[in-house]
């Protein structure tokens, strides 16, 4: 496969910057306490942008995951306000996430439309379809085991952390070492000549948004659970953070190739530069100015590269 | 070498130098172009034609090493510039645009103008008939480029550089794509130029149209010339043995033994518009051809029976059991295709040799849900070894390779799944010497093992040379289907619709 260790070279060496600058600026920024926040704060992006991941690798998009994070919230508040074992929360927010997900995958393969058109009209028929049950209220009064999710910590560690750290791995686990992993790179690569060896294609690009949608489910119990209400607008904006993850962390945009290690990587430059920006006493507005110039710069970086290597292919 | 002084040289390409990263793809080449000859180009791909012919265009610039023009010293810093100094490359894939006529065509980029901006039409016209005329040719000047058809685009592509005064042309694989009455025509018209004083530098791997069109000839091998003489004073022989570097023994190894039972068993089939009522079967240790000239539906069929493109009527069978129309259930049942475009279907250029060539075992390859990599490697080291691949490396990105090296790449695919019928869609089409005759080898070893082929090939020599029998197609039909040994006029008599009352059996 082929790795872009420059991005993640690149990512590295703007941290080490970023660092340099705080240290020069404002050396509070170095505790430990604070490092657990940032790490907490990417780490339901991060989950979801596994699953944005591999969605991107076999050449589609997924901007429904803000609505289907907000779909998930409220499913699992009000499974858990009914009384419903933690387990039990989990799957429900996990599997609303995976059903929502193949939504998207069934239009996307059936009706062949591309998936920003699928994702964003489905965007706006989750979101409206949710305010339209719940009224706009807000859920109140969570339960404390439901919180207990978020805000637990387990050997010193918040839990989040150790969400996405397990996550993280198994994922890069499953697309190294799986046949299913190894087909997704195959499609996003080439999907005809995926196709003419023998891989069910639809089946590959519907089952990435099942997985997507399901990471999203997973996430929502990352994220939702730190609060002490849900909104019926939760997540809005959501998919940008999600996708600028991805974006920044190498994953080509045209599909094909990407990291786990990547992934990460990005989710960490979104959730420090946000972080950064308070501590260095700079308006806030500029994360959003400062993310999109991420992205622009990523997706840059892959044109050019692309360019290079059809120039200097095999001579003959 | 055996100059004639009388020609001072157009064009001086001496000691020539390029690397690319590690790679040193020329090694200081010298090549040199007369005035009014057409000069010949060859070697394995590879061996360093692009790359040369990329330096004289302008897209690359050398290492080392001058490039002279009637004795004056140039630098070609960009394509523009090459074509100022009368330089002209023509490739196989045209850069013309479909969409425009013949005319708009022609001067895109550089139409010549009247006051106010507005572009001259009666003096394109002018210049048009003029160029055509020179070429010997009458087209429509205001016809779509694009239902015209590739052979025509191709002369477009030839008149467009000679609008613009190009002295040199360079032909790259120029007849890749044409019949061969298109091949015939663009020979006269070479010929023509030539005789107008014109130079053209001709590449091509059909090896007998070097002796047909060239004065002289260049071959190069590994970054160096090693080789340059007039034509008439060499063989075909000499050409192999100096591109390769050693001997090849037969042209077409053939052991020819009984076939046994059908394999493929092809009825009725019909898509309206692509082809019509095919019957075909494919038996045990038999390579079956299926001849026809670009457009007859050959390719068609092909993707039909594999089930990538749809069919109306008609049934596949293989091994007695129907086939439905999914490549996967076809690659499952032991059917394999090698697409004729090896870029876009065949090979996944971004990954691995290893990941390419287990891509169609993958659900073979798990092993409690996972990927089995050791199993991984000893199918890609098998069949690296089997093709003699070069390098030898599982790891190394298949755009890294020689196009004949990843043909073998997705020959290795297939194999690996263990097929009894396989389908070759040109299989040796822009492969070098070299690992055509390797290609042609194994298809006599896996007919050996009782494994079923079905062959598909513009190159007439070698489908005569390596097929039990022959089935030809012109316009969507099965019009012949001649033995082993059947005469090549034959076979272009049928390909050409000649022969379409008599069916040979």
């Amino acid at each position: 496969m082929y790795v872009d260790r420059g991005r993640q070279i690149s990512i590295a060496v703007f941290l080490l910057a970023l660092a340099g600058v705080l240290l020069a600026a404002a050396p509070s920024f170095f505790s430990l306490g604070n490092f657990k926040d940032i790490l907490v704060n990417i780490s339901y992006v991060a989950i979801a942008a596994l699953g944005m991941m591999m969605v991107i690798l076999t050449g589609q998009i997924d901007i429904s995951v803000g609505a289907t994070l907000s779909i998930c919230s409220t499913l699992a508040a009000t499974a858990s306000k009914a009384g419903l074992p933690l387990g039990v929360v989990f799957l429900i927010s996990i599997g609303a996430g995976a059903a929502l997900g193949l939504v998207n995958g069934l239009l996307v393969t059936r009706f062949k439309i591309h998936s920003i058109i699928v994702t964003l009209g489905t965007l706006s028929v989750f979101r409206g379809t949710l305010i339209y049950f719940t009224k706009g209220a807000w859920i109140y009064q969570l339960p404390e085991d439901f919180r207990g999710v978020g805000l637990g910590t387990f050997l010193g560690l918040p839990n989040p952390i150790w969400a996405m750290a397990v996550v993280l791995l198994a994922g890069a686990w499953v697309l190294s070492a799986t046949p299913w992993g190894r087909a997704l790179y195959a499609v996003g690569s080439n999907p005809d000549a995926a196709r003419l060896s023998g891989i069910r294609v639809p089946f590959v690009q519907a089952s990435v948004f099942v997985a997507c949608g399901a990471l999203v489910g997973l996430a929502t119990m990352f994220y939702a659970t730190r609060f002490s209400t849900i909104q019926s607008n939760t997540g809005q904006g959501f998919e940008f953070l999600v996708i600028t993850a991805v974006v920044v962390g190498g994953t080509n945009i045209f599909g094909g190739s990407g990291t786990v290690l990547g992934v990460a990587l990005g989710a960490l430059l979104v959730g420090v530069t946000g972080t950064a920006l308070t501590f260095l006493k700079i308006s806030a507005y500029w994360e959003q100015a400062l993310q999109g110039l991420f992205i622009l710069l990523a997706v840059a970086f892959d044109a050019l590269r692309s360019r290079r290597r059809t120039r200097t292919g095999g001579g003959g | 070498m055996a100059e004639s002084p009388q020609t001072p040289p157009l064009l001086e390409m001496e000691g020539i130098q390029k690397r690319f990263g590690g790679i040193q793809a020329l090694k200081g080449v010298d090549f040199d172009l007369r005035q009014g000859e057409v000069h010949a180009l060859v070697g394995e791909n590879g061996a360093g034609k692009s790359t040369l012919i990329k330096i004289l265009s302008g897209a690359y610039q050398p290492d080392a090493g001058t490039v002279r023009l009637e004795g004056r010293a140039v630098e070609i810093a960009d394509p523009r510039q090459a074509r100022a100094l009368g330089i002209a490359t023509i490739y196989q894939e045209t850069s013309l645009y479909p969409d425009l006529s013949v005319l708009e065509n022609l001067f895109i980029g550089h139409q010549p103008r009247r006051g106010w901006g507005r572009l001259d039409w009666a003096a394109m016209r002018r210049q048009a008939r003029e160029v055509f005329a020179q070429l010997g040719v009458e087209l429509p000047l205001t016809a779509r480029l694009g239902d015209l058809g590739k052979a025509y685009a191709q002369l477009v592509e030839i008149a467009k550089a000679l609008a613009q005064h190009a002295r040199i042309l360079v032909m790259d694989e120029a007849t890749a794509a044409l019949t061969a009455d298109d091949v015939e025509r663009l020979f006269g018209i070479i010929r023509g130029l030539r005789e107008q004083g014109v130079a053209i530098i001709y590449i091509s791997h059909r090896l007998e149209e070097v002796f047909r069109v060239a004065d002289r000839v260049t071959v190069l091998r590994d970054g160096e010339r090693v080789g340059a003489e007039p034509v008439a004073e060499v063989d075909q022989d000499w050409l192999i043995r100096r591109m390769v570097g050693r001997e090849l023994h037969t042209l077409y190894p053939r052991n020819y033994r009984p076939p046994g039972k059908v394999l493929l068993e092809v009825r009725g089939l019909s898509r309206a518009g692509a082809f019509e009522g095919v019957d075909l079967e494919v038996h045990e240790g038999e390579i079956v051809g299926l001849a026809g000239l670009v457009g007859s539906g050959r390719s068609e069929v092909a993707r039909a029976i594999f089930g990538i493109d749809p069919y109306d009527a008609g049934t596949v069978r293989l091994s007695g059991q129907p086939l439905p129309p999914r490549p996967w259930a076809a690659v499952r049942k032991g059917l394999a295709l090698l697409p004729e475009d090896r870029s876009r279907q065949g090979a996944i250029l971004a990954m691995s040799v290893r990941a390419n060539m287990t891509l169609a075992v993958l659900p073979d390859l798990q092993r409690g849900g996972f990927l089995d990599e050791a199993k991984e490697l000893s199918i890609s080291k098998r069949f690296i070894q089997a093709l003699q691949l070069r390098p030898p490396n599982p790891d190394l990105p298949v755009a890294n390779l020689s196009g004949g090296n990843q043909q073998k790449v997705v020959l290795g695919k297939w194999l690996a799944t263990e097929p009894r019928v396989l389908i070759l869609d040109e299989p040796t089409q822009g492969v070098d010497v070299g690992a055509k005759a390797e290609i042609h080898q194994l298809m006599d070893r896996l007919v050996g093992q009782g494994v079923g082929i079905l062959m598909i090939s513009s190159d007439l020599p070698e489908v005569l040379g390596m097929t039990d029998r022959l089935l030809v197609m012109h316009r969507g039909k099965i019009v012949a289907r001649l033995p082993r040994g059947s005469a090549p006029d034959v076979v272009m008599r049928a390909a050409t619709g000649l022969l379409e009352e008599a069916h040979v059996r």
